[in-house]
Parts: C-alpha cells; structure tokens; sequence
C-alpha cells in the first residue's frame, strides 16, 4: 500500500461460514477497483496476507457462524471496526449452511465421514468446534448494515459502499434490492 | 512417495507454530508445522477446518433443486458445481445427449468460468508472489501492490475476469449463482445483443490470455532453478480427457497416469469412478483422501488441475493454446514435469485455450438455437463428472420415486489434491524452514506452495468446514511457543 497522503477508509473483510460468492460480487465491481483503491486500504482480507483485523473503519463479513473460530474472529472484526457490515444472504441469516440446522449434527458427521470403511469422524485439537447450529452473525455482534443476496451484485456492494465513502446513508434501489 | 513428515513420533515435546488463516487462497485452511529444540521439523500438516455437511442435507430436496444449491459449495467456480449436478440430473432424466444449443450454451459458460478463475488465481492471488518475489514486503504482496507497480499487467487480469463474468451472466442469468443449466438441457440461449456484446471483446481477451502464458513462461525462464525445484514432489495425474485425447473440459473419459508418464487407466467411464477410486479420512482434516484404489493408499495419491490436464491429453485442440501446450512440452525435455508452480503456467495455457472457445463457441449458430431440453427414460443413479478450474469434480447422486434426492457424494478438486498439496507443504519446509529461525517470509513459502493448487478450500469444506491456514510453534512440553499467524 503506498503512504496515504489523503487519509483513506480502512475496509477489512473476511469470509465465516460462506462460499466466498459475496467475495466474488465485491471483486465484480470489476475496474471500479482502481477508483476505489483511491478512497481505501484494506487491512485484513483474503486478498492481503494480513491475518487479524487492525482499527478499521469498514467491517464486511461475509458468511455466518459455523464454529468457535467464526464467532471469535466475528468478535474481533467487530472490536476493530467502527462500521460492520453483514454481506449476502449467510451473514444476513445463515444462508444455505444453516440447512444443517433442521438435522442433528452427529447425525451429519457420521453420514459423511462413516460412511466408508474404515471412517472417522475429524476430532483433531487443530480443528476448531463445530457449531451446533448455523447462526447469523447479528445474533453474536451489532451489526450496523444489511446487504441481502445471494449474493449481493457488485453494483450493490459498490453503491453501499460510495454512500459510506461520501458519508451518506447507504441506501439501495430497488433494482439493487434482491434476495436470490 | 511417502508419508515423511506426517505425523512426528512425540508430538508432545515439540513447538508448534501455525499458519492462521493461509491467504490469497480461496477458503479456510490452516497449515502446523511442529519443531525441535533446534527448529528441526517433525511435523506439518494443512488442515481444513469447517465442515458444512452439504452431502447430507441435500437428501430429501427434490432433483431439480440441486443444480441451483449445490454451488453455494463454492462462489468462486459455481458454474463447476451447476454444471457438474446438471449432468449427473441429465442421467436421471435419461436425457442422453442435449441438443445441439444446450451443449453448447453449457461449454460456454464453462469455459466463461474457467477464464475468470483463472484469471482471478493468476493475477490476484498468486502473481503478487511471483512478481515480487516469496519474502516481499507483506504491505505490498497482494493485488494494491501489483495495481501499483504493474498497472497494465492489474488492468489486463481485471478486465480478463470481468470478461469471464459476463459470459457466465450471459449464459446462466447471474454473475454468481445463476441458473442456466437445469436437469436435461439449459432455460435460455443467446439473443442477438448478447451474442454481439460477448464477440466484440473476444479477440482481445485471446490476446491478453496469449501474454500470460508468455508472462508465466517468461517467470520460468527467469529463474529455472527455483521454479523448477520449489515443493516438487511426484506422483500420478488424474484428469479427464475427450474422445480423441483431446483436452476436453466439459466432458470425457477418466485416464490416469504414472510419475513417469505411463498410462495407469485410460478411457474409464466415469459412471464407474468407484471402482477406481477411493477415498481415506484422517482425524486432524475434514478435507478426505482419495486415492486408485489399485495402487492402494500409500501409492495411488495423485495430482488433478491445470498440471495434470495440459501433460494428461495428446493435444489441445483450439491452435494457440496447443502452440503453447508443445511449448511446455518441450520445456520439461518430454518427461512429465511436477513442479508445482508450473502449474501458473498451465493454468494460463488453459485460460488461452478457454477464451479461443469462447470465441470459437459465439461464432457457432447454434447457441441461438431454440432447442434446450432433452429427456428419455427415467434413471435412479446419476453421476456427473467435469474438470474444474482446480482439476475433476465428482458427483453422484442417487433419486427416488418421489423425485428426492437419497444419496450424495461429492469428490471437489481440491479434495484431489489433498495429499498432493500436503506433499508439497512438507517439501517446502524441510527445503527452506528446516533448521531456521523462522520469519514471516519463510512461512509464506509454505502458502506460495498451496497457492500453485490454486486450492478451493471452501468447495473442500462442503463436509463441515472451511480451511483456516495456521502454523504455530509448540516446545517440547507442548506449551505454545510462537504462534506466527502473521499479525497486521
Ligand atoms: S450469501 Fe450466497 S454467495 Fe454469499 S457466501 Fe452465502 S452462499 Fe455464498
């Protein structure tokens, strides 16, 4: 990143329990990039090696809670950032994943790991507990904006971002406004 | 071919150090690497840590359903996900061959998304490292930094993706989760507009793809001893391949090959691909690992992906990515080449033979045509194969009476890969790490490694997990010594 001469937005960004399709949508703002490059810094995100959230003006999560490792890095992008923004319809309300939640989840594990000889379900301490249910991430932190979809489109993303950056109230058209 | 380094004899006397989250890889994963007293290393291992359980709560929604749910595996390649359920569902449907439109509409959104893919991995994830070299400033090793020191060489990346994105929009309705291809052929063909709109950039994006390939050669030619070294492990390749041994992305039959080059299974249907293969678990990854079954586990791992395809085939067939194709042949002196950031430059031989189908495809009249389903005698067991971006895709699927799904099983390309990028983390550290007081260059060589995969760690997370990269040092006692998760 080169030395802000005049100060930019920190956005920090970060994937939970998604596909990383919001991701995608944020990247479909296609060369609008390059304008928005102007206007702010990204702290951590998939595409920095940056991996925990400094002070950050911006939050997007995109995704919901499946695990204890979700819910702590939820909390630390919510600490950090003045701003949080829940991205697509996971972080907005679990989403697909959260089609585990009607199912008991032994019942999932065994299905898919025992299922074959010699199957055992992962138990390793490296790997971080399973959530026992889906959750959405305003259910665990404050959340201060919504953008449905699955996923939102680059234009919408790219629309709650300009009002933020002229400090507006984002606001979406209709066209903008969609929940598949 | 071994299991070095897979699990140390005392884990509890060493330090360890973690890898959380590995970046610049689509997914969660972490990577743990266990040390002595004198940073010698016993042990690593790359982890994927969620697991969502897609297999199971897929039974009991209608068939139809599927091919729109099961690309919420995964934004960055849905279109592999739709399509791959799409043609398992053709089986059930009994459609055996689509119309003419349908077929042709579904090769261009596949090779639509093979371009953005592609693209994206090349240039916004891994041409930071290579640009800048493996232990650049961490301010500057991301897309910003390329945009900044190589504005045209961003642009170019951005637009190619762009371009990939809107033929998938074309094609299925919507950049990310779109709809086109339903059991039994597709819901719409191209209108004049967008058959104009797509061809009116289709020249230049073959143009910009050609400068890739040069630019990814061009990184190997400037340093063969690290390109043709870093991580380089051995092992069979796996992938499909047309009738003729052409490359083929969209459909084929399964061959397999040696280290060396030899054939191991040719022409196999994949509506058997159970009897050839299999799959492993391990308790330390919700990731699995499959293997041919024949070789049994400890030989039968295998390579998938761009790698695998361009050495894999005879020929490809569309002429400046087969120009290219002989190029790499030659390159490697003729036997196979496994070095893993070789895989960058097959991956931009593919994205120049994707975008001279994409052309190839909107020069054919039939994607205006208005034929798009087809059907036949109804199936109970349908399995639909194609190749991903990151290498073959399984899936399987069994349907009832009541048109409900009762049975899936999905094998994702990196899930392929397993063992293949866990050979190459090892390699990596008992290359560079070994011994050494390790920094955060150091331990992004381990990431450059995965990164060659081009991993889609949230696809392999379709169990119950995402993959968190993380490498923590851990002292003889087991007490948490240095926990390098390369902090802002
Ligand atoms: S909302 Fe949709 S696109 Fe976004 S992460 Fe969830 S499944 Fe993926």
């Amino acid at each position: 990143m080169n030395a802000p001469e005049k100060k930019k937005l920190r956005v920090a960004t970060c994937s939970l329990a998604g596909c990383f399709g919001c991701h995608m949508s944020l990247l479909d703002i296609d060369e609008r990039i390059l304008t928005l490059l102007e206007y702010v810094e990204f702290d951590r995100s998939p595409i920095t090696d940056i991996k925990h959230c400094g002070k950050c003006d911006i939050g997007i999560i995109e995704g919901g809670l499946c695990n204890a490792e979700n819910v702590h890095v939820l909390r630390e992008f919510r600490e950090n950032c003045s701003i949080l923004i829940a991205m697509g319809a996971c972080a907005v309300n679990g989403g697909l994943p959260a089609q585990r939640n009607s199912l008991s989840l032994p019942e999932i594990l065994e299905e898919v790991y025992c299922s074959m000889a010699n199957g055992i379900i992962p138990n390793d301490p490296e790997l971080p507990l399973p959530l026992n249910k889906v959750h959405p991430i305003h259910e665990v932190v404050k959340v201060d904006y919504f953008i449905p979809g699955c996923p939102p489109s680059g234009d919408a993303i790219w629309k709650v971002l300009t009002d933020l950056l002229a400090g507006k109230q984002p606001e979406l058209s209709h066209e903008l406004l969609h929940y598949d | 071919m071994t299991y070095n380094l897979e699990t140390a004899q005392n884990p509890e006397k060493l330090r360890r150090v973690a890898i959380e989250p590995v970046s610049r890889v689509e997914g969660h994963g972490k990577v743990t690497i266990l040390l002595d007293d004198d940073n010698k290393i016993h042990q690593v291992r790359l982890h994927i840590v969620e697991f969502r359980g897609f297999e199971r709560f897929i039974q009991g929604r209608p068939y139809w359903e599927v091919p729109v749910l099961v690309q919420r595996l995964c934004g960055i390649c849905p279109v592999s996900h739709h399509l791959a359920a799409a043609k398992a569902m053709d089986v059930i449907v009994g459609a055996k061959k689509l119309t003419p439109t349908a077929e042709k509409m579904r090769r261009l959104m596949h090779y639509g998304q093979m371009l953005q893919s592609h693209a994206l991995h090349f240039f916004h994830l891994s041409s930071p490292d290579l640009l800048f070299g493996f232990e650049s400033d961490v301010g500057r090793r991301n897309i910003v930094g390329v945009i900044n020191a190589y504005p045209e060489i961003a642009k170019q990346g951005v637009l190619l993706r762009k371009y990939g994105q809107e033929v998938i929009r074309l094609t299925s309705g919507k950049r990310v989760h779109g709809t086109g291809a339903v059991p039994g052929g597709i819901n719409k063909s191209l209108s004049d507009d967008e058959r104009a709109y797509l061809l009116k950039d289709a020249y230049q994006m073959i143009t910009w793809a050609r400068d890739a390939v040069h630019l990814a050669k061009k990184l190997h030619n400037q340093d063969p001893a690290l390109y043709n070294s870093f991580g380089v492990f051995r092992s069979n390749f796996l992938s499909l391949v047309g009738h003729k041994g052409e490359m083929d992305l969209y459909h084929g039959n399964l061959r397999a090959r040696d280290d060396m080059g030899n054939l191991i299974f040719d022409g196999v249907d994949y509506a058997n691909y159970r009897t050839y293969i299999e799959e492993e678990t391990k308790p330390w990854t919700y990731m699995k690992f499959p293997f041919i079954k024949s070789l049994g586990k400890k030989d039968g791992w295998y390579k998938v992906g761009p790698l695998a395809r361009v050495q894999n085939c005879n020929f490809i067939d569309s002429p400046l990515a087969e120009i290219e194709r002989r190029d790499f042949v030659d390159y490697a002196g003729n036997t196979p080449m496994h070095a893993p950031l070789a895989f960058h430059w097959t991956r931009m031989i593919e994205m120049l033979h994707s975008a001279e189908m994409i052309k190839a495809l909107l020069q054919d009249d039939d994607i205006q045509g208005t034929e798009l389903m087809t059907s036949g005698p109804r199936q109970t067991d349908g399995v639909g194969l194609i190749e991903a971006p990151r290498g073959t895709l399984f899936h399987h699927y069994r349907v009832n009476d009541d048109d409900v799904v009762t049975m899936a099983n999905l094998i994702v390309s990196t899930t392929n890969n397993n063992q293949a990028m866990n050979e190459a983390v090892r390699h990596v550290a008992r290359r560079y790490l070994h011994g050494r007081e390790l920094t955060e260059g150091l331990l992004n060589h381990i990431e450059v490694a995965i990164r060659c995969f081009d991993p889609c760690l949230s696809c392999a997370t379709h169990a119950l997990g995402k993959m968190p990269l993380t490498v923590e040092l851990v002292d003889p006692d087991g007490t948490l010594v240095h926990s390098l998760s390369r902090n802002a």
